[in-house]
Formats: structure tokens, C-alpha cells, sequence
């Protein structure tokens, strides 16, 4: 297990290198300076803040020379500065990364709990009419833009109906501690997280269902019935189990979208996480923040592959004894 | 011979709409009795094991019975609540199935699997179930029981998987076990152990069976009455020995007469022809699932230094079971796969090294016919399309090509006007002939048969090989015949090759390989083709 | 083809999709002639709700542009990025995937480490890095989207091409001497263009998903009126005018859904053998 998430990491590193030279390059590919690039949008930064970081980047040296000492700086946690906010890239990220880990996690807990939950019940009630309003719904939620979604729900739940906040993180202003803080933060979740995991609920349902039939089919299920056991049963140990599978691998496929996703529900809904950060250095075009919010957010999906796949490795054991 | 324990009388089942016939089984009546195996033998599509499926309850979706009654201890199964039936499966009727490995959960442990059967009828203690599915399994004779409870299906063998089945059945002692082709994806020896295990068990545990086959071998070896189905009728009845010694019906003298039979008196007339394809110490080894860090490497060495000879006409039989590396051979030869070492020495070059153009030339003389009718025809082109391509490939001119494959198609026993029309609109053994005809076309001197009767059934099966003796004996074709069945191979091979473990370990006539075996593997081959002692007797 | 449309709209759902495209595919092409003022253009005051005056059935927006000429224009854009970048996306993971599964080896490797790569980033960060550092216009969103949206075609056409590979009509066309490239193009590809065309027609609907959101974010060519623009600049007003990001809302949610039974309808009716998971 150790030597498996060893290797996991390992992988996960390269990966991670590989996008940091992509990021090189993408600040080199940008039309105009990379320094007037990396300091943000071009015309906004003086002369000396320009000629500075020309020099610390050594851009007048050759290609592989600039890569090194932009790869050595990422290995100092420095993902360059921020002008437009007078801050370190890395110190903007960190102070908002929790935010958003928070976010995608439940969104993520929520979608694949509730996900496969409707798909099992669909499953179960095949060709029924609760298993075409499950089957539909979940379509129709597959087709919502996310946006959209997230700003119908403000416009419902908070303006019109008034039962959840809508905006930011907690309330401004009342100070809670404690368990009131808790509270209060869990309540300014709900609608963020419910409408980024209403796309993935989606998808985990549709798969659940059609694996949970497709595995219906198989062979050892007719075996299971030959031995008189109980349909619940079936469902649960042999079929259910067999089914979680492809979801799983799913729902580690899925994972990069989901953080993807968090830069438009943060948006939205004012949530102060990396995908706001995202949203408003697009509007400054400060591009070290942006491409630095890139960075983290792969680093944020691999970890989630690493989860999906230890997920895989307790429910197969061919790959966990094989 | 007992009391009947479970009766089908006048029982019809009916097909979904658009099917081929209306009912998969049509009125049909038979009696199992208490301390017999019977068993139910048809081809493919022949509603064999319908009546069995329809005992459990557990017919396809589509498929449901409209008609008649199976009597089980005074109640009619085909009335029974999904209630009832339950408390019956597994207990008082029991069934194992053709493929142990899908018949298996991939991810639970054997011993798991064995103690469901208690749980679902809310029997012994967990730990009891246990230490029983423990008992279970040693009296089904797996080697180490505490290694195997705890092992999950993909860690066992096919037999063994077939044991862990057959565990399950055995469980709660039943009255009735119905075997669904429980030895068809087995090898030969394997198959035979797991006969005799069921035989056994038969008798001491006094169980009626109901064997459901497509394998007159099998049903000789295990029979003691026999049930004959064609097109969802039964079409004859009667004791082991009436129905293979004496069969009143048509078909079931058709059948019986299209096995392939062991003895076998070829002389080869034409000895001392030249060898047209000479093979010297080829070897193959796989390496798999090799990870950058070689984690799960494995090594298979699947042809370990094999050479033959085979001369201009002859046929040569390469049998062995699944993973002896036969098929190995056979694509080393064509150069499907590159061999590590070795020669195969084909009109003066050596395929062995070849590459590229002159590779692309020598495969012109040395063509395949495959095993798998559904697979080896590309679905999307026309038939005469798939014969002409080879050649057009060689630079023959379209409208050449086209004539040829339609000569082609003549020659193999179909209508010419097939050359437009799909691989889809053909049944299996003409999908067969196609094949035939495509390896025909390039002219070629020597033909490989990698199983290429496997997949038919009998009938069909000895139609094709006619074709291929004809055609060697028109077109002087030498052909080297990749087998697992050593019927098949008794009757059409000049000489045969052994092959265990990537290595040939006897070669020569059919008669002294069937009659008087050098090698211990090889006699253990023979002895475990089912059938064969009846057959001998018969002889006699 | 007749028992393709005949299967094709057995499936009900396929049915209504295929209309509700057809419809959204009118308006875009009709647009020009149906309203032909520019959808920039003020037409009446600002935030005039809908129903309320004839002319404008969906209302005004901020500066008084007319809301229906918005998203009738908004149509055209919609599915040509749809299409385009999804054509653009095939045209990359195609030859990728078939390289990999045809050939094997150290090839497949290296395509494979490729292609996970793009599909372990976050898409759609990465769509609105491009976008960003390249100035939004048609062809940057379009790149970018393809960019993002090439691997599952890659891993698609990979895995149908090693099990066709192995297949023994393959082995056939090797034997009777058929070149490597004729193989791919006659034997391997024709057998894998169903569950292409399948998996296309969902890509269209992701493609004009991330269209628009990258529209919302603003990040849409400036000179293109656009679904997702529309409601991103109503963003900020949804307490005043629900309208305005409502309706394109609305049209995107459908356009995207038709193509989705669109899809499941292609399924049923290529792959009748899969078809009709139910039973």
C-alpha cells in the first residue's frame, strides 16, 4: 500500500513538473514580453518592477536557462508575485486554498454519495416511473450550464424565498465563534456545493444505473440467485459491489472538472476560494496568479486521483493482491 | 432406477418476438430420477438448457414459459411464489454452470461464496458456514482448502473454480443438481477430473443429475439416460447404451455420426515428399504486465525451442491444451507473432527474419483460416471484398480479383452470389467457408488452422473439415491443423504434435499416438478424451 | 439506414431532441434575416421586463439591447464553436488514439502518458488560461476548447482500435499482405465510428457548455454576442432583472440536452447489440 502511494506520488510529481513547464511556455508563447507578462497587464507595471523581474527571471539568457530558474523558484514554493495585489502568488493561494478544498470536497462527498444512491434506486425500479423521474432529472441536470445553475439557485433560495445565504463565506460582520461559526459557514455551503455537485450527480447516477444493470446481467448474479439468496442481498454484495467500480474510476476522471468547475461556482456565489482568485486576476489580467491557480488546481486533482484510486483498491482485490 | 423427483410434462416456452421460432422449447416431457444423471444433449440453439433454467426460476428476461408443468415433490415449480422458489434453489435444487469464472463474484473469496449458500437459508452459524464451506471444499478434492476458501476467484484455476462451484451446489445436499455444460470451457484432462467428481458425488451423496451438453463424448462418459433435443423438441429418449449404440431418430444418427471417431487407419500414401515448410528450434517467451519498475512481471515461455517438418500435402496436427503454446506456433509461423529464436524455413526464405516487403511477398505462400467465424470477417465489408482485397493488396487488378474470389466461393461451397453481401446474412460454418476462400486466394502452399472448427457444432463441424480435406487433396495443399480436440485431429492429420508447456513432447501417426502413447502426458491426454473407452469397447 | 431511423426514433427521447435542435438550428440560420439589426445595438430602455412591450417578447438588458435578438444570434455562435472545436478536437485525438492502439508499444507509452496528462489538468482552468493569455477571440476558444477536450477521443479510438487490432479480420489483412495504413483506414477505423459518432455528438453539448462559461467568465471573442456572455454580464443584476440570465440560460440547458438524446438516440440506433440498457 505504502509502495503504491509512493508511486502514486511519484507520478503525481512529474505531472506536476510537466505542468509548470507548460506554464513556462505559455508565458513564453503569450503574445508580447514575458516580463510585461508576469507582471500583469502589459502597461500596468513600471519600468523598474519590469526590468527587475527581467533580471531575476534572467530573460535575456537562453530558453532552458530561464526554465531552470523558474522551475528552481516553484521548488521554493515561489510561484511569483502578484503586482496587481502586492502580494506572493503562493501567500494568495494558500490564504484561499481551504476555502475551496472545503468546497470540493463536499461537493464532491455529496455528488457521489447521492449520485450512486439515485442509481441504485433507479436500478431497482427499472422502466418504473420513479426510475424515468430519476433518469430525466438526472439529464436534466447533466444539460444545466453550472453557472447558470448556481445563479438560479441565488435567485431562489436567497432572494426570493430568502431560506439560505447566497453570498460568501460566512456572514460579515457577526464575529461568530465556535460551533456558531461552524454553523453559520455550513450554511453558507449548502447552496455552493449543492449546485457544483449537481453535474456530477448527474454523472455518477447515469453510471451507477447502467453498471448496476449491466452487472445484473452477469453470470455470477444468476449463480447468487441459484443459491436462494434474497434479492437484497444480491443487489447489495454482488451486485452493488461489482457496479462501484467503473464509478469509481469515474468519479476520478470527474475530479478535474470538479475543481474546474469551483472557479465558476466560486464566482458566482462570491465564495472566497483559488476559483474566485482565478475570476478576478482574469479580470486584472494578472497572469501569475492565474497560471499559479492552474498549478494548484492540478496538484488539488491529482490528490483526488489518489483518493479515487485507493477508493479502487479496497473494493478490487485483483489489484490489490494481483 | 428410482422414482421420478422431478417431472416435465408437455412444457412450452416461448421466444421473444422476432426470434427464430416461436418457442425455445416446444411440449416437451421428460422424467429425472432419483440416483440418475441425464442427460439432455443438442447443438447450439437447441433449447437444451431451457427446461433446466426454467426448473430454477431463472429463465432470461424475454424468455417465459406458457405452457405445461414441472413437478417437484407434488407442486408444480412453474407456480411457485419467487418466495418459494428461493427456499428451493440452492437447497433442495442445485446448478453450476458453464463458465466458473463469470459464474464467480470477482470479489469475493471462495470460502465467502460457499457460506452464502448457508446464510441464504438462514443456516449454521458464520462460523460454522466456514469451517463447513472448509469440509466442502476438501471433499471436492482442492488440494490446499484454507488457501482456496481464502482466495478470490481470479487466483484459482478453471478446475478449481469449477470445484468452488460445484462446493456450492453440494452445500445444503440437494435432491437435484442440474449441470449447465459444466465441462465445455474446460481442458480435456481437467474435464475429465471434474467428470469423475461428479459422478462421485452423484453416488455417495445419491443426488439425481441433470446434465445439459452438447458433447456425445461427455455424454458417454457420464450418462445413464439420454434426452435428444433438436429445434426445441425432444426427439428421442432411452438409456445410455439404446441411444448410442442403437439411435432410432435421424438426427441422432446424424449426429452421432458426424463425431469424429478415434480410430483411425490413415496411411499416409504419399511418404517422402518434399518438406515444404521446415521449422527448427523456435522459441517465444511473453513477458507481461512488465511496469516501468517491473512490478507483477511475468515470464511465459510459450514455445520453447519446437521443430517439425511438414511435407508438400501433408497434414500435421498440433494439439494441446489451452496454454501449451500451439497457438503460439502457429502465429510464430506466419509472423502474427516474431519468434526470439528459431527458423522457419518456407520456399527458400527464412520467415523467421523477415521484414517488410519481402516479409509482405513470402505470407503470400503460407495463409491462415482463424477460429472465431464472428470475428474473422470484417463486419463492414462485402464478402467479395474480403476475398479479392488480399490479392489486390499484391497488385492483382480489381476486376481479376473479383472473378477469382467469385470462383473461389464456388469452390467452397457457396452460391457466387454471396460476393455482395455482408458477413452478417451467413451462419457460422459458411462464415467458415469464407474464411477458407480468403486464405484460398492468395494461392498459397501451406494453410494453418488455428482451431478452426472449434467454434462450430458438430454437424457443421465435419462439413467443414470434408471441405478441407477435398480441397488439400484438389489443390495439393499442405496444412498444419491447430487443435485442442484430439478427435478432430484423429481424423483429418498424416501426423500429430503434442504440445505441454511451450514444448513438443511427442510427435507422429495418429496411430501410435492413440494407441500406444511414448509419452506419460500424452497417454494422459488420451485416456482423458471422453468417450474413448465406450468407443474402444465397441471396436472390439 | 432505414432500420437506423427506425431505431433511432424508437427511442422517444432521440426524438424530441433531434426537434428541439432542428428548431435551435432555424433560428440561427434565420437569425440574420429575423432580426437583422445588430444584437449590440440599443433598441429600447434599459431593463424593460419581458411581455411588456410586442416588439420585445424577452425584454431589454442593461443598456437596452433586445433580448431576443441576443440569443438568436447567440445560437449561431453557440453551435458553430460547438461544432468547430469538436471537429478540431476528433481531428487531434483520432490519429492519436489510433497511433496508440495500432501500434502499441513504446508509442502507446508515450501517447498515453501524453494524453493523460491532458486529462489529469482541471479542463477547464486550462481552456481559461489559453483563452486568457491568447486574447479571447473565435479561434482561441475554439483551440483551446479542442485542446481540452481531445483525450476521451484519444482513449476512445485507442481502446477500439486494440481490440479490433487483435481481431482476427485484422490479422487476416496482415496476412494477405495489406499495408499498415490501408488496415487502419479500411479494417479498424470504419468499426470504430460508432461509438465515435456517438461520443462527438456529446462533445458538441461539452463544447458549448464550456463556450459559454468561458462567455460568462468573459472571456467570449468581444465582437460575438453570445449565450454565456449575456449571462455573465447579467451577473450582477440578477436581483433587478431575473430575465436576463434566465432565457439564455434556458437556451443553452436545451440545445445541450437535445444533443445529449441526440446521443443516447445515435447509441441505440449504432450500437443496437448495447442498445436499450433496460432490458
Amino acid at each position: 500500500m505504502l509502495r503504491f502511494i509512493l508511486m502514486r506520488l511519484g507520478k503525481a510529481v512529474i505531472i506536476l513538473i510537466a505542468i509548470l513547464i507548460l506554464n513556462f511556455f505559455l508565458i513564453h508563447a503569450a503574445p508580447g514580453d514575458p516580463a510585461a507578462v508576469m507582471a500583469g497587464e502589459a502597461g500596468a507595471a513600471d519600468e523598474k518592477f519590469i526590468a527587475d523581474l527581467r533580471e531575476r527571471f534572467g530573460l535575456d539568457k537562453p530558453l532552458l536557462t530561464q526554465l531552470g530558474i523558474y522551475l528552481g523558484g516553484v521548488l521554493q514554493f515561489d510561484l511569483g508575485y502578484s503586482y496587481r495585489q502586492q502580494m506572493p502568488v503562493a501567500d494568495l493561494i494558500l490564504d484561499r486554498l481551504p476555502a475551496t478544498l472545503l468546497l470540493t470536497m463536499t461537493a464532491f462527498a455529496i455528488s457521489l454519495s447521492l449520485g450512486t444512491l439515485a442509481g441504485v434506486l433507479a436500478s431497482a425500479r427499472v422502466g418504473k416511473w420513479s426510475d424515468t423521474l430519476i433518469s430525466t432529472t438526472a439529464l436534466l441536470f447533466y444539460a444545466t450550464p453550472l453557472f447558470w445553475a448556481a445563479l438560479m439557485a441565488v435567485l431562489l433560495f436567497s432572494v426570493v424565498l430568502n431560506w439560505l445565504p447566497g453570498f460568501g463565506y460566512e456572514t460579515v460582520g457577526a464575529n461568530y465563534t465556535g460551533f456558531r461559526r461552524v454553523l453559520d459557514i455550513g450554511q453558507h455551503l449548502i447552496l455552493p456545493a449543492t449546485t457544483l455537485g449537481l453535474f456530477f450527480m448527474a454523472v455518477y447516477m447515469r453510471m451507477t444505473r447502467a453498471s448496476m444493470l449491466e452487472v445484473s446481467q452477469l453470470d455470477f448474479v444468476k449463480t447468487a440467485r441459484a443459491k436462494g439468496l434474497r434479492p437484497s442481498v444480491i443487489q447489495r454484495r454482488h451486485i452493488f459491489r461489482n457496479a462501484m467500480l467503473p464509478v469509481v474510476t469515474l468519479a476520478g476522471l470527474q475530479a478535474g472538472q470538479l475543481v474546474g468547475g469551483a472557479v465558476l461556482t466560486e464566482t458566482v456565489f462570491a465564495w472566497p476560494g483559488i476559483g474566485r482568485l482565478m475570476f478576478e486576476a482574469l479580470a486584472q489580467r494578472d497572469y501569475n496568479v492565474l497560471l499559479g491557480v492552474f498549478f494548484v488546481s492540478a496538484a488539488m486533482v491529482l490528490l483526488f486521483n489518489l483518493i479515487t484510486d485507493i477508493l479502487y483498491r479496497f473494493v478490487d482485490p485483483r489489484i490489490r493482491v494481483g | 432406477m428410482g422414482e421420478p423427483v422431478l417431472s416435465v410434462e408437455n412444457l412450452r416456452i416461448a421466444l421473444p418476438e422476432g426470434a427464430d421460432r416461436p418457442f425455445a422449447v416446444d411440449d416437451v416431457s421428460f422424467e429425472l430420477r432419483a440416483g440418475e444423471i441425464l442427460c439432455i444433449v443438442g447443438e447450439s440453439g437447441s433449447g437444451k438448457s431451457m427446461s433446466a433454467n426454467a426448473a430454477m426460476g431463472l429463465l432470461p428476461d424475454l424468455v417465459r414459459p406458457v405452457g405445461g408443468k414441472i413437478l417437484f415433490d407434488g407442486s408444480d415449480l412453474l407456480r411457485l411464489s419467487e418466495a418459494q422458489l428461493m427456499d428451493l434453489r440452492g437447497r433442495r435444487i442445485a446448478m453450476i454452470f458453464q463458465e466458473p469464472m463469470s459464474a464467480l463474484n470477482p470479489l469475493l473469496r471462495a470460502g465467502e461464496q460457499i457460506a452464502e449458500v448457508f446464510e441464504a437459508h438462514d443456516l449454521l452459524t458464520p462460523k460454522e458456514r466456514s469451517a463447513r464451506a472448509m469440509e466442502l471444499l476438501e471433499e471436492v478434492g482442492i488440494p490446499d482448502p484454507e488457501k482456496a476458501a481464502r482466495a478470490y476467484p481470479f487466483q484459482l484455476s478453471g478446475g478449481q473454480r469449477q470445484r468452488v462451484m460445484i462446493a456450492m451446489a453440494l452445500a445444503l445436499e440437494p435432491e437435484i443438481l442440474i449441470a449447465d455444460e459444466p465441462t465445455t470451457a474446460l481442458d480435456v484432462t481437467t474435464q475429465a477430473q471434474i467428470l469423475d467428481l461428479i459422478r462421485n458425488l452423484q453416488e455417495k451423496h445419491s443426488m439425481a443429475v441433470m446434465f445439459i451438453t452438447h458433447d456425445f463424448g461427455v455424454v458417454a462418459e457420464i450418462a445413464d439416460r439420454v434426452a435428444v433435443m433438436q429445434y426445441g423438441k425432444i426427439v428421442e429418449t432411452g438409456s445410455v447404451d439404446e441411444v448410442l449404440d442403437n439411435p432410432q431418430h435421424d438426427y441422432t444418427r446424424k449426429l452421432i455420426a458426424a463425431i469424429p471417431t478415434l480410430a483411425t487407419d490413415r496411411a499416409r500414401g504419399d511418404v517422402g515428399k518434399q518438406p515444404v515448410l521446415e521449422v527448427d528450434g523456435l522459441c517465444k517467451t511473453y513477458v507481461t504486465g512488465g511496469s516501468l519498475f517491473g512490478r507483477n512481471r511475468r515470464v511465459v515461455k510459450a514455445v520453447q525451442n519446437v521443430s517439425f517438418t511438414l511435407a508438400e500435402g501433408e497434414t500435421l496436427g498440433i494439439v494441446g491444451e489451452s496454454g501449451s503454446g500451439k497457438s503460439s506456433v502457429g502465429r510464430c509461423l506466419v509472423r502474427l507473432l516474431t519468434p526470439d529464436a528459431g527458423m522457419v524455413r518456407l520456399g527458400g526464405h527464412d520467415m523467421a527474419t523477415l521484414s517488410g516487403e519481402a516479409l509482405r511477398e513470402a505470407r503470400k505462400s503460407i495463409q491462415m483460416i482463424f477460429q472465431d467465424p464472428y470475428a474473422s470477417l470484417n463486419p463492414r465489408s462485402r464478402v467479395g471484398r474480403i476475398i479479392a482485397e488480399g490479392p489486390m493488396a499484391h497488385g492483382v487488378p480489381k476486376a481479376e480479383a473479383y472473378s477469382n474470389a467469385e470462383r473461389l466461393l464456388d469452390l467452397v461451397g457457396l452460391d457466387t452470389s454471396a460476393i455482395d453481401r455482408y458477413p452478417h446474412e451467413f451462419s457460422g460454418g459458411q462464415r467458415q467457408r469464407i474464411g477458407i476462400a480468403r486464405a484460398l486466394a492468395l494461392e498459397p502452399r501451406v494453410i494453418i488452422a488455428d482451431e478452426a472448427v472449434s467454434a462450430l457444432d458438430v454437424s457443421i463441424q465435419a462439413q467443414v473439415l470434408d471441405l478441407l480435406a477435398d480441397l488439400k487433396e484438389k489443390l495439393d495443399l499442405a496444412l498444419l491443423f491447430i487443435t485442442h480436440d484430439l478427435r478432430v485431429a484423429a481424423q483429418i492429420c498424416d501426423r500429430i504434435a503434442v504440445m505441454k508447456e511451450g514444448e513438443v513432447v511427442e510427435i507422429g501417426p495418429p496411430r501410435q499416438i492413440f494407441t500406444n502413447p511414448q509419452n506419460v502426458y500424452t497417454r494422459s491426454l488420451i485416456e482423458a478424451i471422453p468417450g474413448r473407452e465406450r468407443e474402444l469397447a465397441a471396436a472390439e | 439506414m432505414a432500420d437506423f431511423w427506425k431505431r433511432f426514433s424508437r427511442n422517444r427521447g432521440a426524438v424530441i431532441g433531434a426537434a428541439i435542435l432542428l428548431i435551435v438550428v432555424i433560428v440561427a440560420l434565420l437569425a440574420p434575416i429575423l432580426f437583422p439589426q445588430s444584437p449590440w445595438r440599443m433598441v429600447q430602455r434599459p431593463f424593460l421586463p419581458p411581455l411588456t412591450m410586442d416588439q420585445y417578447p424577452l425584454g431589454t438588458d442593461a443598456v437596452g439591447r433586445d433580448v431576443l435578438t441576443g440569443l438568436a444570434h447567440g445560437a449561431q455562435v453557440s453551435l458553430l464553436v460547438g461544432l468547430i472545436s469538436t471537429v478540431a478536437a476528433l481531428l487531434i485525438g483520432i490519429p492519436i488514439g489510433a497511433l496508440a492502439g495500432y501500434f502499441g508499444g513504446w508509442l502507446d507509452d508515450a501517447l498515453m502518458r501524453f494524453t493523460e496528462f491532458f486529462q489529469t489538468v482541471p479542463n477547464f482552468a486550462l481552456a481559461i488560461v489559453l483563452v486568457a493569455i491568447f486574447e479571447p477571440s473565435i479561434f482561441s476558444i475554439v483551440a483551446a476548447i479542442a485542446i481540452v477536450s481531445w483525450p476521451p477521443v484519444a482513449r476512445l479510438v485507442r481502446g477500439e482500435v486494440l481490440s479490433l487490432r487483435s481481431r482476427e479480420y485484422v490479422e487476416a489483412a496482415i496476412l494477405a499482405g495489406q499495408k499498415n495504413g490501408t488496415i487502419i483506414v479500411r479494417q479498424v477505423l470504419p468499426n470504430t465510428l460508432s461509438p465515435i459518432i456517438v461520443l462527438a455528438s456529446l462533445m458538441v453539448a461539452t463544447a458549448i457548455l464550456l463556450e459559454s462559461s468561458l462567455s460568462f467568465l468573459g472571456l467570449g471573442d468581444p465582437n460575438l454576442m453570445s449565450w454565456g456572455y449575456m449571462i455573465g454580464a447579467a451577473r450582477t443584476v440578477i436581483r433587478q432583472a431575473w430575465w436576463l440570465s434566465f432565457f439564455p440560460g434556458v437556451a443553452i440547458l436545451l440545445t445541450v440536452l437535445a444533443l445529449n438524446l441526440i446521443g443516447e438516440g445515435l447509441n441505440d440506433a449504432l450500437n443496437p447489440r448495447l442498445a436499450r440498457k433496460g432490458r
